[in-house]
């Protein structure tokens, strides 16, 4: 849950509003961009996550750092589980 | 003692770098004090354990683990009461998957699961949700928890079952906030401290200017900081610094990720559906009061604390743990008489063996395996 994790957006998903396909280590999943929407990203951009929803923006240095933090607490894995759980397996 | 002591040192970015931060620490440190510094958040003890920089920290300068650490502050009744709400017809139980080995007076979520609840691991409030909406003849109750890092992502959540409608859908919530915790802390008699490490991702969310009062008033340096071994020992640097100038100011280490003013979009979140509980029960420091979050009365049809009658139930933890003295700082993890006998994060009998943030299980995870693991070395072949 205290996990935060570092992932690229792709796409800005249309139609619904502030919702972005985030990839996470090649792994795609829906995230909320609700809490950024003072400074919304764009495709391309690197966003921490938690719980689901992009809560800031870093550079790709910082997010390549970030994972590499996780891999060394021992967490990439079950940061992984959570990102692949994100809309309960179903990745819409 | 020199960078090569770290556990670890060869998968640092720049061991040199390290070297330099350890030693400038032993410099500022002065050899007739003792420095006692709160790392608040639980994130900052797990790397604290996995980075040893217990061991690259001179003997006078003492790390004590803080409350920030959601699953482990929350008091068990509160886990007895949202089981209970599960036990209603028609209730689906959600909660993080951090939740689920908690035990409860009358055992753990996923121990109900066992027995035949409906209980679900969500990875995020909107996935609840959306069980609501694919779930219309159940009822979906989701065990809110955490600190400002998560209240938002619950707060929009429930703005959106209000924009759509949905009506099978509630929030059991124990958010709590990190401000009134410290404050707490720096209230207790038996507690003396000299300097924060601020929390990295709260802060995100908070900004600096909430720990203002800590400098100005209570007269400690507090520096926010981020979670990789340079960070946390650029962060004891900045407080030495000033402890040395007899300064007391809120530094930002972590500016690369944390803005001063923190996040207003969610913060405006938060406003919009949360306001502060007069108290709340925290495990280990006793009632706090306006340290935890309510639904507001707008969002009261989310609100399941509104839609079914809550016990209220205190329960006292076993006897025999000491969570709240670990907790508090006042017991190392090791000094409780169930540490890595009854209480293990295999089999958890206080929330702080249950969360990898949590003191008790990094410690266990880190020290005590590390123990364990040189004694056979020893043993004779």
């Amino acid at each position: 849950m205290c996990l935060a994790i570092p992932g690229k957006v792709v796409e800005l998903i249309e139609g619904l509003s502030n919702q972005a396909v985030v990839e996470v280590t090649g792994v795609r999943r829906r995230v909320d961009l609700g809490l950024l929407q003072d400074d919304m990203p764009v495709p391309g951009d690197w966003v921490l996550i938690h719980v689901g929803f992009a809560m800031s923006k870093i550079s790709e240095q910082g997010a390549e750092e970030q994972m590499r933090m996780l891999r060394m607490l021992g967490e990439d894995q079950a940061a992984m589980d959570e990102v692949r759980g994100y809309g309960l397996n179903g990745g819409e | 003692m020199a960078a090569s002591d770290m556990r670890y040192v060869d998968e640092f970015r720049d061991p040199e770098i390290i070297t330099r931060t350890a030693e400038e620490i032993r410099r500022l440190a002065e050899p007739h004090r003792h420095y006692r510094i709160m790392e608040v958040c639980g994130g900052h003890t797990h790397a604290i354990y996995r980075f040893g920089l217990k061991d690259v920290l001179p003997a006078n300068i003492e790390l004590i683990h803080g409350p920030g650490c959601p699953v482990c502050v929350l008091p068990m009744g509160r886990i007895d009461d949202g089981l209970e709400l599960g036990k209603q017809p028609n209730v689906m139980f959600t909660a993080f998957g951090d939740m689920m080995r908690v035990p409860g007076a009358h055992g753990s979520p996923l121990e109900r699961k066992a027995a035949g609840m409906d209980v679900r691991i969500v990875y995020s409030p909107s996935d609840a949700l959306k069980l609501a909406r694919t779930n219309p003849d159940k009822h979906v109750m989701f065990f809110a928890i955490g600190f400002e890092t998560t209240a938002p992502s619950t707060a929009l959540t429930l703005m959106r079952a209000r924009a759509e409608g949905i009506k099978n859908f509630s929030v059991f919530c124990n958010h709590v906030t990190i401000i009134p915790a410290i404050r707490a802390i720096l209230d207790s008699p038996d507690m003396r401290l000299d300097a924060f490490i601020g929390p990295g991702h709260v802060s995100t969310v908070i900004g600096c200017r909430p720990y203002e009062w800590i400098a100005r008033d209570e007269k400690k340096p507090i520096v926010v900081s981020g979670f990789e071994p340079l960070d946390l020992l650029q962060s004891v640097v900045m407080l030495l610094r000033q402890l040395r100038e007899g300064k007391a100011v809120v530094e930002n280490q972590y500016g690369r990720v944390v803005p001063w003013e923190g996040n207003r979009a969610a913060l405006a979140a938060m406003a919009e559906v949360f306001q502060l509980r007069p108290y709340f029960e925290w495990r280990g420091l006793g009632f706090i009061s306006q340290s935890a979050l309510r639904i507001r009365d707008s969002y009261s049809a989310w609100d399941a604390e509104k839609i079914f009658d809550v016990a209220g139930v205190r329960v006292t933890d076993p006897k025999a743990a000491q969570c709240g003295e670990v907790l508090k700082g006042v017991l190392k993890p090791v000094q409780c008489k169930l540490f890595g006998r009854e209480c293990t994060p295999e089999r958890p009998v206080g929330a702080l063996m249950v969360s990898s943030e949590g003191s008790c299980a990094a410690y266990y995870n880190y020290e005590h395996r590390k123990a364990a693991a040189s004694k056979n070395d020893l043993a004779p072949v």
